[in-house]
């Protein structure tokens, strides 16, 4: 991608970038998308839940690959199938907790995937000469983003964003001791099922943008980045939506500007300021712990 | 199978048979350690090993076999115990599949005698596509990876099994782990060839599940998923040879999913019999 070239003054770039409309529904997408997802994440970090996370995400392969063989509008395929493989998880690993369920449940979503990327496959084979499509869905794609596709993100970002709002409080307290949660009467099981088709219908969202693959860039790593920094839920929250969205723009100024894709730049500044919190918290740590050490003389 | 079989389709049946032992035997291990997500990880790992290698214009199995075996031995050096907490899994993969896609864009744009659909093909697999000697190659690689995990399966099971005795026995259990982890980033590079570095995780994960639903022994579970992974690689590789239209990795991740799904309603029907029956005594 490239405009009329890069310069060092920052402000006629951005000019110059947001004079082209698709850009700037890209950059609208993207926020939106970049929240979103961080929220989502930070639920699934905080409940280990990477794993189905991911698995979620690649089912928008097989969902924008169905619909456009069957000849509907891919972001029925991203929705519908992102969610369904939710519900079919949750279902299949509703008993958590008992002798031996962390192997069952994690070979089950091993299984759930292969399944989805599998069918995905086979609509593009079915399909025939959408090759280069492939790699659009697969690694995302921020041209041609039309405004009513803007809407749409931004309408199905604010239903989820409402209902994480409302479960908020039971669902955090859900994920942190569920043994507690549930003898407070906490619908715990419920939560947990509602929790994976929220996350599934914000990955759906999400892969519209940066391709199934590359959405669980947008799920962990700014949540992960956020909770080594502070340990405050709320401000760990806000945290995650704010690093989520300067990585998505960051990206995208700098796949405009460079013939790289932006998948590569998103995953790479997400992971550098991963690397810079391990960095902050382990410094943290140790100045914490040797004043303490030197002061009192009593280990920490 | 008759010896007026065409080549392409023998070369797929020797390669897949090793590949697919491979695969049952760490997939068994993987899901008994509850570490299949470690596996998805090196599985997409794989993914930017070999289109490294292409953008390098190396052969691809080299990089296939050294980038996922690194990162294996990097998540098992990571984690506690020769095992990498799943936040940091994530958050390393995510990255190399970033860095795989930058791959794939100065593979795609630089090399003008490129084909296009290579990407595609690391993703997918291509087994009807493999030459008699990579096919010989992958057949002697699976064989290995099949006697090294048998080797070390005894002290491997008990660390599994149970870390702590083990560790207190004196099995070495964080260089077993790690040596495991190895183990399966060979297999996820050997298995890339066959169904591709996205679809390889329903070789690891289905047949090992399925034989652990079907028996609570260790070394008879082992050989049912080995086995199992084996003739699911047969059926797959005849249906997809039968019905061209199908994909061939497609047909073969169809067939271990269809076993799986079945032997597990099986057990929830036979748990749900069973529990019925016992309700009348106790009520």
């Amino acid at each position: 991608m490239t405009g009329a070239g890069f310069s060092w003054n920052l402000l006629t770039d951005i000019r110059e970038m947001w004079s082209f409309p698709f850009m700037v529904n890209a950059f609208r997408a993207g926020a939106i998308v970049a929240v979103v997802a961080g929220v989502m994440g930070w639920f699934m970090v905080l409940r280990r839940q990477s794993f189905a996370g991911h698995t979620l995400a690649l089912a928008a392969f097989p969902g924008a690959a169905g619909a456009t063989l069957i000849g509907i509008s891919a972001a029925y395929g991203y929705f519908g199938c992102c969610m369904a493989a939710a519900v079919v998880i949750a279902l299949a690993t509703r008993h958590r907790g008992s002798a031996g369920s962390r192997a069952t449940e994690s070979a089950l979503t091993g299984v759930v995937q292969a399944v989805t990327l599998a069918c995905g496959l086979l609509f593009v084979a079915l399909y025939r000469g959408f090759l280069n499509g492939t790699t659009a869905l697969l690694f995302g794609s921020f041209l041609g983003i039309t405004a009513g596709q803007v809407v749409l993100l931004a309408g199905a970002g604010l239903v989820v964003l409402a209902a994480a709002a409302v479960a908020g409080r039971p669902l955090l307290f859900a994920s942190v001791d569920p043994g507690v949660a549930r003898a407070q009467g906490i619908p715990v099981g419920a939560l947990s099922a509602g929790f994976l088709v929220l996350l599934g219908a914000a990955v759906a969202e999400t892969a519209q943008i940066t391709g199934a693959l590359l959405v669980f860039a947008l799920l962990v790593m700014p949540a992960a980045t956020a909770q080594r920094l502070t340990l405050r839920p709320l401000a760990s929250l806000v945290l995650t939506a704010v690093i989520g969205w300067l990585v998505t723009w960051a990206g995208l100024f700098a796949a405009f500007y460079s013939p790289y894709p932006i998948g590569f730049y998103v995953t790479s500044f997400a992971f550098a300021a991963y690397l810079a919190a391990q960095l902050a918290a382990a410094a943290r740590g140790r100045a914490r712990r040797s004043p303490a050490l030197a002061g009192a003389g009593v280990p920490a | 199978m008759s010896i007026l079989a065409p080549p392409f389709l023998q070369h797929a049946f020797l390669a897949g048979t090793a590949i697919a032992a491979a695969c049952g035997l760490a997939g068994f291990f993987l899901v008994l350690r509850a570490q299949v997500f470690t596996g998805d990880a090196l599985s997409h790992v794989a993914f930017t090993g070999a289109l490294a290698a292409l953008a390098a214009g190396i052969d691809l199995r080299l990089g296939l076999f050294v980038t996922t075996i690194a990162v294996a031995v990097g998540l098992g050096v990571l984690g506690t115990r020769g095992r990498a907490d799943d936040v940091v899994i994530g958050n390393v993969f995510a990255w190399v599949l970033g860095i795989g896609v930058f791959f794939l864009t100065i593979y795609t744009t630089s090399r003008s005698s490129s084909n296009g659909t290579a990407g595609i093909s690391v993703l997918f697999g291509s087994i009807f596509g493999l030459s008699s000697g990579q096919a010989v190659t992958a057949a002697a690689i699976g064989a290995g990876i099949v006697v090294v995990v048998a080797a070390i399966s005894r002290p491997l099971l008990f660390a599994s099994l149970d870390e702590g005795v083990a560790a207190a026995r004196g099995v070495p259990v964080r260089a077993l782990g790690i040596g495991f982890l190895a183990a399966v980033g060979a297999t996820a590079a050997e298995a890339t060839q066959a169904v591709g570095a996205l679809l390889l995780l329903g070789l690891l994960a289905a047949p090992a599940a399925t034989a652990l639903l079907l028996t609570a022994r260790p070394y008879l579970g082992l050989a049912i998923s080995a086995c199992l992974a084996v003739a699911e690689m047969w059926a797959g590789l005849g249906l997809a040879f039968a019905a061209p239209a199908l994909p061939p990795s497609f047909a073969i991740i169809a067939v271990a999913a269809a076993a799986y799904l079945a032997v597990f309603a099986g057990s929830r029907l036979r748990r749900r019999t069973g529990s019925r029956a016992v309700a009348p005594a106790t009520s």
